[in-house]
């Protein structure tokens, strides 16, 4: 058993890089990816503030820090990282606490995905060491940065399979003043997205739309106290043909971000991404124990039997799906071959060696 | 400026080509004649001119991959080019290779409003993107200045921004999925009407990528509702420290505008005598928009005014309806026109932190006094994406010359306070040279491999975005192959 890496440097983690003979697996919180077998590498000595600008939206930080602590430091200005961090733990069953480079890493996005983006559109810049050892640096921390190939977007989202990030920059915003959330209650799934669409589709600014088991439909606004009281006026009317409006007395939307209505219990879960308008005769082909909706109905958690077989069950249809608990022999639905060559190269060309694999 | 020598084997064999292509596409998709190709000699940073071997005109994405399919055969390098608005040189020729241009692929695919998303031909105009759905009260959020002209394939190219990205994010944030075909041919579907991607995210590198991965043929675009209505404050300053300082109290306030819009007292001029908007005399100009119903306007501009009082405005002008709000926009999107009818004039496209405005146009003043040449400042302010533009004659010998020193001493400038080269235009050609100011050696090359992955001979969009002798390995290995 070789010894975790434990750099409290960039150059030590190229340093352990270069000399690594076998798979990597690197670890931020480990409330994530990360369970197959080989040498640990901790990027917990790689944590830390390096700039934050309140008045320029801007924070750079080394990719061990906790989210928790960004999280504290930017509520003592009021902001906040828009993309909501989803908290898996519960979910997934693991302890630790996420890391601004898994949270990247794995490009977390929660309710406000909808409007405002997921974590790859908030992230400005990066720093990573690739499988070679190389330290690469991409993007800066200015908003707008077209300045040769966006890295950072490969990057984010690539589940450290093409380096370990050690620092990120990124914009952060004004935490919104208030909140309201607008229930409709009873709804069959299709109605359901109905409902969604048309209130994403109108002027009133919703950033949040999900449907849960209960068959509770919840719409959320936030903003300025004033703003939100019409726009949940205008939205309660629009919404008035779906059925009965109610306005929720507490904020569903941590729990919603977190997935908790599925947590604790049994089963295989999968992730699955599509068009809002395919999603519940997707849904009503899977025969799933539960699932719930969230961007409007372009992103669906579902409950599965354990073992049952998503791609048989679901057919042909239009976006991926993904299992995050359970039997992994049911896989990801496999990439379009033209995608998957392209994705392999890149794979070969930032870690040729494999150690990321 | 440097361009590679063009390949005597290619020039030798251009009549070959051309009844290749001709073979493959309709007769009226070749441009073959040198009088006739001139018109694709260059796009809008027109101070570079090259014609090309050849251009082609295709209409579908299966005539843009049997084309590809005849110039990777061939060896011959492929320019794509969307309306040719690139102020960067990113459409810039070289005399051995062919232009694709995609202005015939202008189509809308398909629109859907439940799933907020429309699907069109690459060709299609970022403007014409917009009437599409302005109907059913939707449109897509870039607004690049070039709007009514420059094509979707080219917003995706360089990554175009525009001035409400400020709320609504750049091309790449309103990106879901590309029909790309690759320089052999193949042709691969990235993303789609969905929000994220299966594996890696393919379609972020490809966008900005300026046409040198593949060619975009078709693109699946996020459209918003419209907004219940819009409108601008005006406010004057004395001096561009204090209009700077402004900026950053909004944005610290938690008002989020959706686009806030500077311009400096030569700026102001010329676009007062140009367009006789009414702008006040003053030093610094900022233009501040706000969306939401009349009520919700009305509030948040009755915050960003509050902050603006304490620092002592000159004039502080909120629109009250659709007609004031016209004319206070008005000095603003013809400052261009203004500034090209009194000088030649370099756009510059640096962005920089928000916090260090202040001490960026003090340094741009100064080396104006060093250069002996006037630069006036209109940008966008709330994201740092600065436009100085630099007025010269070009009549003058020399005089563009000392133009561009000035031009690449701004952007240095830029990267040492934390900025970048360019924040919506692209490399190009224009600013190749100064990739090494913001980027390592190893940073350079982690994105050559990415282009070694999509296109390993180097024939895409040549000589663009990377020094030339930092291609030069990779090229010369490649031309040994083709």
């Amino acid at each position: 058993m070789t010894l975790d890496l434990t750099p409290q440097t960039e150059a030590e983690l190229a340093e352990g890089i270069r000399a690594a003979s076998g798979p990597l697996v690197v670890r931020g919180g480990g409330t994530r990816g990360g369970l197959r077998a080989g040498q640990g590498v901790s990027t917990a000595g790689l944590g830390g503030v390096r700039l934050y600008e309140p008045g320029a939206l801007t924070l750079v930080a080394g990719a061990g820090t906790p989210i928790a602590d960004l999280e504290a430091l930017l509520a003592t200005e009021g902001q906040c990282l828009a993309f909501e961090v989803p908290d898996l733990r519960r979910l997934l069953q693991r302890r630790g606490q996420s890391t601004l480079g898994g949270v990247i890493a794995e490009n977390a996005a929660g309710p406000r995905r909808v409007v405002s983006g997921a974590a790859r559109d908030f992230c400005l810049g990066l720093r990573f060491v690739d499988g070679q050892g190389t330290v690469i640096r991409n993007g800066g921390r200015v908003m707008k940065n077209v300045t040769g190939y966006d890295l950072v977007k490969l990057l984010a989202g690539s589940r450290g399979q093409l380096g370990v990030l050690t620092e990120v920059a990124l914009k952060v915003l004004p935490r919104p003043e208030t909140e309201q959330t607008l229930v409709l209650r009873g709804l069959p799934d299709g109605q359901a997205v109905a409902a969604m669409s048309a209130a994403l589709g109108s002027p009133y600014e919703v950033t949040g739309a999900a449907h849960l088991p209960g068959a509770e439909t919840l719409l959320r606004l936030e903003g300025f106290e004033g703003s939100v009281r019409y726009r949940a006026g205008q939205l309660a009317a629009l919404l008035r043909p779906f059925g009965a409006v109610e306005m929720a007395e507490t904020s569903p939307w941590a729990a919603i971000r977190d997935v908790l209505p599925l947590a604790g219990r049994a089963g295989d879960l999968w992730r699955i991404s599509t068009r809002p308008s395919e999603a519940s005769a997707l849904v009503a082909r899977l025969g799933a124990e539960a699932v719930v909706y969230d961007w409007g109905g372009a992103l669906v958690w579902a409950l599965m039997p354990p073992g049952a077989d998503l791609r048989a069950r679901a057919g042909a249809f239009c976006g991926h799906a993904r299992c995050l608990r359970g039997d992994a022999s049911a896989g990801p639905v496999p990439l379009d071959p033209a995608l998957a060559a392209l994705t392999a190269g890149l794979r070969q060309k930032f870690d040729p060696r494999g150690l990321f694999a | 400026m440097d361009m590679p020598t063009p390949s005597p084997s290619i020039l030798s064999r251009k009549a070959r080509i051309v009844a290749r292509l001709q073979a493959v596409l309709p007769a009226d998709a070749v441009v073959h004649d040198p009088a006739e190709v001139r018109a694709y000699e260059c796009d809008a940073l027109s101070a570079y001119r090259c014609p090309p071997l050849a251009a082609i005109l295709p209409r579908s994405t299966a005539e843009v991959a049997a084309a590809l399919r005849v110039c990777h055969e061939e060896g011959v390098p492929v320019v794509p080019r969307g309306a040719g608005t690139s102020l960067a040189g990113g459409a810039l020729p070289t005399a051995d290779s062919v232009i694709l241009g995609v202005a015939r692929m202008t189509e809308v695919l398909e629109v859907s409003y439940p799933d907020r998303f429309i699907r069109v031909q690459a060709g299609r105009t970022n403007l014409a993107v917009t009437g599409a759905v302005e109907g059913d009260g939707f449109f897509y959020a870039p607004d690049p200045s070039s709007q009514l002209a420059c094509a979707i394939s080219g917003n995706i190219a360089m990554n175009s921004g525009g001035a409400h990205c400020l709320k609504y994010g750049v091309t790449t944030n309103n990106l879901l999925g590309v029909t790309l075909v690759l320089m052999d041919g193949t042709v691969v579907e990235v993303g789609g009407p969905w929000m994220d991607a299966p594996d890696l995210d393919l379609l972020g590198v490809i966008c900005g990528s300026e046409g040198q991965l593949g060619v975009v043929t078709e693109a699946v675009l996020r459209i918003l509702p419209k907004p219940e209505g819009a409108l601008p404050v005006l406010i004057g300053f004395q001096s561009s420290e204090v209009a700077g300082a402004c900026v950053s109290d909004i944005i610290k306030a938690g008002v989020l505008p959706v686009a806030i819009e500077f311009m400096d007292g030569p700026c102001i001029k010329a676009c007062e005598a140009f367009a006789k908007a009414g702008y006040p005399d003053c030093e610094a100009l900022l233009i501040v928009e706000v969306e939401g119903a009349e009520a919700e306007i009305r509030h948040q501009l009755s915050l960003i005014t509050e902050i603006a009082r304490r620092h002592n405005p000159v004039e502080v002008r909120e629109a009250a309806d659709a007609d004031q709000a016209r004319r206070i926009w008005l000095g603003r999107k013809s400052a261009f026109g203004a500034m090209g009818q009194i000088n030649d004039y370099m756009c510059l496209d640096g962005t920089i932190p928000v916090t260090e405005l202040p001490y960026v146009l003090r340094r741009i003043g100064e080396l104006s006094a060093h250069y002996g040449l006037d630069v006036a400042n209109v940008f966008h302010a709330g994201d740092g994406n600065m436009h100085p533009l630099i007025l010269y004659n070009a009549n003058i010998p020399g005089e563009q010359e000392k133009c561009e020193d000035f031009g690449a001493d701004i952007l240095r400038l830029c990267v040492e306070v934390g900025g970048c080269l360019t924040g919506e235009h692209g490399v190009g050609i224009e600013k190749r040279d100064l990739m090494e100011v913001q980027y390592g050696p190893d940073d350079l090359e982690a994105q050559l491999r990415v282009k070694d992955v999509f296109d390993p001979n180097w024939l895409l969009n040549p000589a663009k975005v990377f020094p030339l002798h930092v291609t030069a390995p990779r090229r010369a290995a490649a031309g040994g192959q083709a």
